[in-house]
């Protein structure tokens, strides 16, 4: 039988089925572009990116959904010195896990 | 030479200590040091405690039973992991070795948790205890100033708010922002560190028990590697809770990027994995999470004390790979009962300088989390072995596969049929010598 099992959802699916609290006033990521294009560091940081918060656009650019992440800091391990700021998002805001 | 808290003209504090990060370890710091006496704020940034945390899901429960007696009964606990499921998992097959044993539920040894349910219920005892919890906040920065041995830590900063304490506990997970800040944690290398990717899957707790051949609070744990992780360094891991799996892989962050691979491609893989699917099926997923592994041992335990500040939990580092069993929570709660004897010492001493603050290193290295540490401190470069998750499953399972496929030609001895295995293999007699005694040494 070559039934696909429902737990492969995309990833947008998975991310719907938990809650965040959005800030709709303060993206938590900044993008230095320059350094992303010259460290050529933007492909693992949008392969490492298990929330898809991550775009390479078609010139080149990274592009941010910050609402989707799940606030796990994988993206600045990876990415080259001064790619990225990354910081939390304000107390309360973001990723709010029930399981966890 | 030690340098007196009450120099003059200091502004008053406004507690003995100021936690950061309501996770195990912070959470059971702060709970100690209550129990002492002291006057303790515990500040989380997430809506409550456990809204921030995620971990793959067991926890070696030994420690905290120390703390909290009555745990097993009292703490929202999953399943009482009486079955480790340790396999070879490769494209069509798998060779693994199911150990199962009655003793490790008399007394229970591991169980497996949802954080954001089991940091909660600290919150709660910690709160009973008499910390001051203090959730939704974020802290921006420490405050710090310079004392007679160097930079001090006096408190924190949230937006224009500040709190100063006598000492300040970073638990504030394997980012540590403010471990940073102050210089004791450096970016780490990527050999270090792994991305874990994870969903929980709802399913009736009949179908749970019989699908993982378990009876009443049981629960099994299955760790893989291998083609699960399409050969990327790290494994796949299923763990059952009470009506629901956690399921996820972990992957090491400089394999992923050298081979250039996506981790949702290498979930989606492992979740479709004929050896996988059949254990997720008609579940509902109920959540998506993630969490950065710190996964270096004992060479990323960093700097854990300074003037006024110490640093707990996985923000310190403290998380152990041993290949079978992969821990963190137990050595968050040995560094949180550590961290407590050492603030309590430097505070009845009224030293709470790096010299004053090393009851807590001593206590730490004392524990038996310490002692681990040291032992495994050759397993995380064991581990980067690639043969572990490509050639060693395929080649076990070419072994057996020579002894179970009677194919009307006459059989030979395990021996010989080792051998072929052996000579079609791209591993060699020197791998298996060298890994064979490197794995030995290390686990």
């Amino acid at each position: 039988m070559n039934r696909l099992p429902l737990i492969v959802l995309s990833v947008p699916e998975r991310l719907a089925k938990n809650r965040f609290e959005l800030d709709e006033e303060e993206s938590h990521i900044q993008v230095n572009q320059a350094i992303v294009k010259s460290s050529g560091c933007g492909k693992a940081i949008v392969n490492c990116c298990a929330a898809h918060v991550y775009t390479e656009e078609a010139d080149g650019t990274l592009s941010v959904e910050y609402a989707a992440c799940l606030e796990c800091g994988t993206c600045l391990a990876v990415a080259a010195p001064g790619a990225l700021t990354w910081r939390y998002p304000r107390g309360g805001f973001g990723i709010q896990f029930r399981e966890g | 030479m030690t340098a007196p808290d009450t120099a003059a003209a200091q502004p008053e504090n406004d507690f003995d200590v100021i936690v950061v990060g309501a996770g195990v370890a912070g959470c059971i710091t702060a709970y100690q040091l209550a129990g002492q006496g002291h006057s303790v704020v515990l500040i989380e940034r997430g809506e409550a405690p456990g809204s921030k945390n995620l971990s793959g899901g067991v926890l070696y429960c030994r420690g905290i039973q120390e703390v909290f007696p009555d745990f097993l009964d009292e703490a929202p606990v999953e399943r009482r992991i009486t079955r480790n499921y340790i396999t070879f998992l490769n494209a069509e097959s798998s060779v693994g070795i199911d150990y199962k044993d009655a003793r490790l539920a008399d007394p229970v040894n591991a169980v497996t948790v949802l954080r954001g349910k089991l940091d909660a219920w600290l919150g709660e005892k910690c709160e009973e205890a008499g910390v001051f919890v203090m959730p939704g906040v974020r802290v921006d920065r420490v405050l710090t100033e310079q004392g007679p041995t160097g930079t001090r830590v006096v408190g924190v900063k949230s937006g224009d708010d500040e709190l100063r304490a006598r000492v300040v506990v970073a638990a504030d997970g394997v980012n540590s922002f403010i471990a940073q800040e102050v210089g004791l944690r450096d970016k780490q290398p990527l050999n270090h560190l792994a991305t874990g990717v994870k969903c929980v899957v709802r399913l009736p707790k009949e179908t749970i028990e019989s699908r993982f051949a378990l009876r009443g609070n049981e629960g099994a744990a299955f760790a893989l590697v291998g083609d699960c992780t399409q050969g990327v360094g790290g494994g796949g891991f299923l763990y059952t809770n009470t009506d629901s799996i956690s399921v996820g892989v972990v992957l090491r962050l400089d394999d992923l990027v050298a081979k250039e691979k996506s981790a949702t491609e290498i979930f989606d893989h492992f979740l479709a994995h004929p050896f996988i699917a059949p254990y997720l099926e008609d579940g509902e997923v109920t959540e998506y999470g993630c969490h950065l592994v710190a996964e270096g041992g004992l060479d990323m335990l960093g700097e854990i004390d300074m003037d006024g500040m110490i640093v707990v939990g996985e923000a310190a580092g403290l998380t152990l790979n041993t290949g079978l069993t992969v821990r963190g929570m137990d050595l968050a709660v040995a560094s949180g009962v550590a961290a407590a004897v050492g603030i309590d010492a430097a505070l009845s001493g009224n030293d709470t300088s790096k010299a004053g603050l090393a009851g807590y290193r001593d206590a730490l290295f004392a524990s038996f989390a310490g002692k681990d540490l040291r032992t495994y401190a050759k397993a995380p470069s064991f581990l980067e072995t690639g043969r572990m998750y490509r050639e060693y499953g395929e080649l076990l399972s070419n072994v057996m596969y020579g002894v179970f496929n009677l194919d009307n030609r006459p059989r030979q001895h395990l021996a010989a049929v080792a051998f072929k295995a052996f000579r079609k293999s791209p591993v060699k007699i020197r791998h298996l010598i060298t890994d064979g005694f490197a794995g030995v040494r290390a686990l």
